[in-house]
């Protein structure tokens, strides 16, 4: 299914007219939307940085994750407890939680190193069963708050307007949300659109001729646990920053399996996909929810069987496939 | 001393129910080489049908043999549309369609049974059997029930000649097909057959945890526990893996850790098997062919 | 009158690639026959693709019936035998539960019981070993499991896959000898596919000869045996 779909940006230049024109809208947009848009729409942008990190080991490096969920709530309860306990302010918290994850990840990387496919899955699926018991457990509860969690206040904007337009916690959030997914972003297309990422997929496609090839593989699946879950992380802490509340319950199985969703339907190896998956796992909620409290759910389910089936490169596979249909058409060279 | 043994005894009794659901897990995983996420839900789904059937006025043993067969029903079902497309798919793919099955199984039973907590009978007495302190008459008559399940699942798979085609197409189906064995068919059987396991462990749980569209996932993990321990490729040993993590759970928590991390005590078994010793105690150890 | 097996332009493979290419064959009811060729020719090929193991273009017809769209089970249940190259027993289930394996699909159970028992008669070196796991047995031994499995479908068209293959030379001329015996007693037609041309040709009445997955010769077993220039070109004696 991804072997043959190559990243979207290997060796390739960034189209910076194209890039110029987003980035342009998304400065705009706040502007123009309600502030629980804004805040939504802050929401999309943290969850494709996460997207992006599970993308990376799982579509990449091919290391079946289902318990992601477990780093970004590392992440968040790493900047909820620096913002609370410690006064820290919310900006330099981000960093901090990046890091506290590329360690966690990559000593959770050293054991997972020795499971293939199936038993990393399970392996996973277990932490994240796991994970909001473990959160509630009563030593941690002088630093995790227990079951009631932390509430952190939401950072006010460091002046009231710019530019003659009103920037309110929201809309300052928001800018705080886009600058942190850019510089996610190109680290990511950095990273992956050289050596490192032609290794990980070779190792993904071909483990033992990988490793005959002189690339260590241990160290680089490690290392793509550790960089995933660093890029996990600092969603996670976005996210806490943007709800202003962490909790043991926030943190579920089905927030792992959200985050899985969202990598499928917005495709594998794919950097514009993280943000096709994430609006899709913030809003697909929202308007289902009106139908019944499972609909969502039931909408996820059929949704990753089908696609499995029938498109399993996800939405930026179709949008591929449709656009080489078109260029085909209209006679352009390819 | 008569608390250790009433622990023990518990333990026993939802070890029965760890033993079944895992040995659904091993049957699948030995005919596909699949962990099946999803036995689980599976299991609560066809625990709310039976609730269904309860409610409705049935009695208690007409509609635990009618989930039985509805519960088969469902197995094949599932094997023969969803699975089926994606049996030679890449694990990645795979994973996602368990848990895609998963996800649409519970968030069915919220829709239509909604999440509100049920209580779910025990057809065994409120007395303790005997006048007996350290039994409950729920928990003998649940290992009862297991024991039986075991004993008639072992004498099909031993002595049937359906049963033998069965093992035949999960050791080695291309061989199978040679001597006329429909091969997809003996897969939905087995399919069947879990979804009946796990129907089973869901009625025999249901009234201690209570129904609720998330009741299975404690236990399955605890499955999962107990096929790794006794080996996933092993039914023997998943059954015994299930008496052993049962007796381990309750031991552990009215001695050790309490209730509150029980699932973290399933985690650290699942990865220290896993790092450890993957074959588990009776599972074969597999040399990958370059 | 048609014969028993029909294959006319048949094109087989792996994945994409073909490997066997516009293949003919006439199996006649009551004969051996033998596919020979080198390693790699296609041989083994050919009876997978007759079975449909694998994906195939072309017509295969069976005591005059198309059977070339069947899936493999359907196919053996119309009395097709295969034992395929590597045995293909079931390495950890007893002898005994192989054989009823091999009469799963009859349906007079009294009749596949009696033709069990006639097996041992057979091999009764399978009869010593009755609850032994098969994969702990001798290769000599799997292979003449591998036979009395097929036999116990009772099939009219037997598909042998290089029987000889890594085993003593004694064992090979006892299990060509059975060969022999249930072709002439069971009325059985085989196809047989083999390495050792010498001790085929012995065996059969007609002969193909494969190469890179085309037929290049066809025709009496006596025929190929006698002629020199063919055995040395293609037959390496």
């Amino acid at each position: 299914m991804t072997s043959t779909q190559s990243p979207d940006a290997s060796g390739a230049k960034l189209p910076w007219l194209r890039i110029s024109v987003i980035v342009a809208v998304a400065c705009a947009l706040p502007f123009f939307l309600s502030n629980y848009h804004v805040f939504q729409a802050s929401m999309v942008l943290s969850t494709a940085i996460a997207l992006v990190g599970l993308n990376i080991l799982t579509g990449y490096s091919g290391q079946i994750s289902l318990g992601h969920g477990a780093f970004l709530a590392i992440g968040a309860y790493t900047t909820a407890i620096l913002m609370d306990k410690f006064d820290v302010p919310y900006w330099a918290t981000i960093p901090v939680a990046g890091l506290v994850c590329l360690i966690a990840g990559f000593l959770f990387g050293l054991p997972a190193l020795k499971l293939e496919g199936h038993y990393l899955a399970l392996a996973t699926f277990a932490l994240a069963v796991a994970l909001p018991q473990l959160l509630k457990f009563r030593y941690l509860e002088p630093w995790t708050g227990g079951v009631q969690g932390i509430v952190i206040m939401k950072p006010d904007p460091p002046m009231a307007s710019f530019l003659g337009l009103t920037l309110n916690s929201d809309r300052w959030l928001y800018f705080v949300a886009l600058l942190v997914t850019a510089i996610m972003y190109l680290v990511a297309w950095n990273l992956l659109r050289g050596r490192i990422g032609r290794a990980l997929i070779a190792i993904r496609d071909q483990p033992t001729a990988a490793a005959l090839m002189g690339i260590d593989t241990s160290l680089y699946k490690s290392l793509a646990f550790g960089v995933s879950a660093l890029f996990t992380g600092v969603a996670g802490s976005l996210s806490a920053i943007l709800v202003a509340f962490v909790a043991p319950d926030s943190f579920t199985v089905f927030l792992s399996i959200t985050l899985m969703v969202g990598m499928v339907v917005g495709g594998l190896t794919s950097l514009p996909g993280a943000l096709y998956g994430a609006t899709f796992v913030q809003f697909v909620p929202n308007l289902a929810d009106q139908i019944s409290k499972a609909a969502p759910w039931a909408i996820y389910g059929a949704l990753l069987i089908i696609l499995m089936v029938v498109l399993p490169t996800g939405i930026s596979g179709g949008l591929n496939l449709l656009w080489s249909k078109v260029a085909r058409k209209s006679g352009a060279s390819i | 001393m008569e608390t250790f043994i009433h622990q023990v005894v518990a333990g026993i009794a939802t070890g029965g129910v760890y033993a079944s659901l895992a040995l659904a897990l091993v049957m699948i995983y030995q005919s596909t080489h699949h962990i099946n996420f999803a036995q689980g839900e599976i299991a609560m789904f066809a625990t709310y049908l039976a609730w269904t059937l309860i409610n409705a006025g049935v009695p208690y043993w007409v509609a635990f043999f009618g989930t039985i067969l509805l519960a088969f029903a469902l197995g094949v079902l599932i094997q023969r549309i969803i699975i089926r497309p994606v049996e030679k798919a890449p694990v990645l793919n795979v994973v996602v369609v368990f848990i895609g099955l998963l996800v649409i199984l519970n968030s069915l039973a919220g829709w239509i049974f909604t999440y509100t907590i049920k209580s779910f009978p025990s057809p065994f007495p409120k007395e303790p059997p005997f006048g007996l302190s350290f039994i409950s008459s729920h928990e003998l008559g649940s290992i009862g029930v297991t024991l039986v399940l075991l004993v008639m699942l072992y004498s099909f798979f031993r002595f049937t000649p359906l049963g033998l085609a069965m093992r035949a197409a999960a050791q080695n189906p291309d061989s199978s097909r040679l001597v006329g064995i429909r091969v997809g068919w003996m897969l939905a059987l087995g399919w069947g057959l879990a979804a009946v396991l796990g129907s089973i462990a869901g009625m025999m749980i249901a009234p201690i945890v209570f129904l609720e569209p998330n009741m299975m996932s404690g236990v399955l993990l605890y499955a999962f526990a107990a096929a790794l321990v006794g080996g996933i490729d092993s039914p023997g040993g998943a059954v015994l893996g299930g008496f052993l993590v049962g007796i381990l759970e309750n031991l552990l928590g009215a001695y050790v850790i309490g209730t509150e991390l029980k699932l973290s005590v399933a985690l650290v078994l699942i990865v220290t098997v896993l790092t450890i010793r993957p074959a588990g105690l009776f599972g074969k150890v597999i040399v990958t062919r370059v | 009158m048609a014969s028993l097996l029909e294959v006319d332009g048949l094109y087989a493979g792996y994945g994409p690639t073909e490997v066997i290419h516009d293949l003919s064959l006439r199996i006649e009811e009551g004969t051996i026959t033998t596919l020979l060729g080198a390693n790699g020719a296609g041989k083994t090929t050919t009876l997978r693709a007759l079975c449909k193991m694998i994906r195939t273009r072309g017509s295969i017809r069976f005591e005059g019936e198309a059977i070339d769209q069947l899936a493999t089970e359907d196919i053996v249940r119309r009395g097709v035998a295969h034992v395929p190259d590597g045995r293909g027993t079931f390495g950890s289930l007893t002898t005994e539960e192989n054989l009823r394996l091999g009469g799963y699909t009859r349906r007079d159970r009294r009749a596949a019981a009696a033709d069990q028992e006639r097996m041992y008669d057979y091999f009764p070196r399978l009869r010593e070993r009755r609850q032994q796991q098969a994969g702990t047995m001798s290769g000599g031994e799997q292979q003449m499991l591998a036979i009395a499995r097929a036999l116990m479908l009772r099939p009219r068209l037997l598909l042998m896959d290089e029987p000889s293959f890594g085993l003593a030379p004694l064992i090979v001329r006892e299990i060509f000898s059975i060969m022999k015996t249930i072709n002439e007693n069971d009325r059985v037609t085989i196809l047989l596919v083999e390495q050792n041309a010498a001790m085929a040709l012995k065996l059969a009445s007609q002969a193909y000869l494969i190469e890179t997955g085309r037929l290049v010769l066809a025709g009496e077993a006596a025929a190929f045996s006698n002629d020199e220039a063919v055995r040395r070109s293609y037959l390496g004696y």
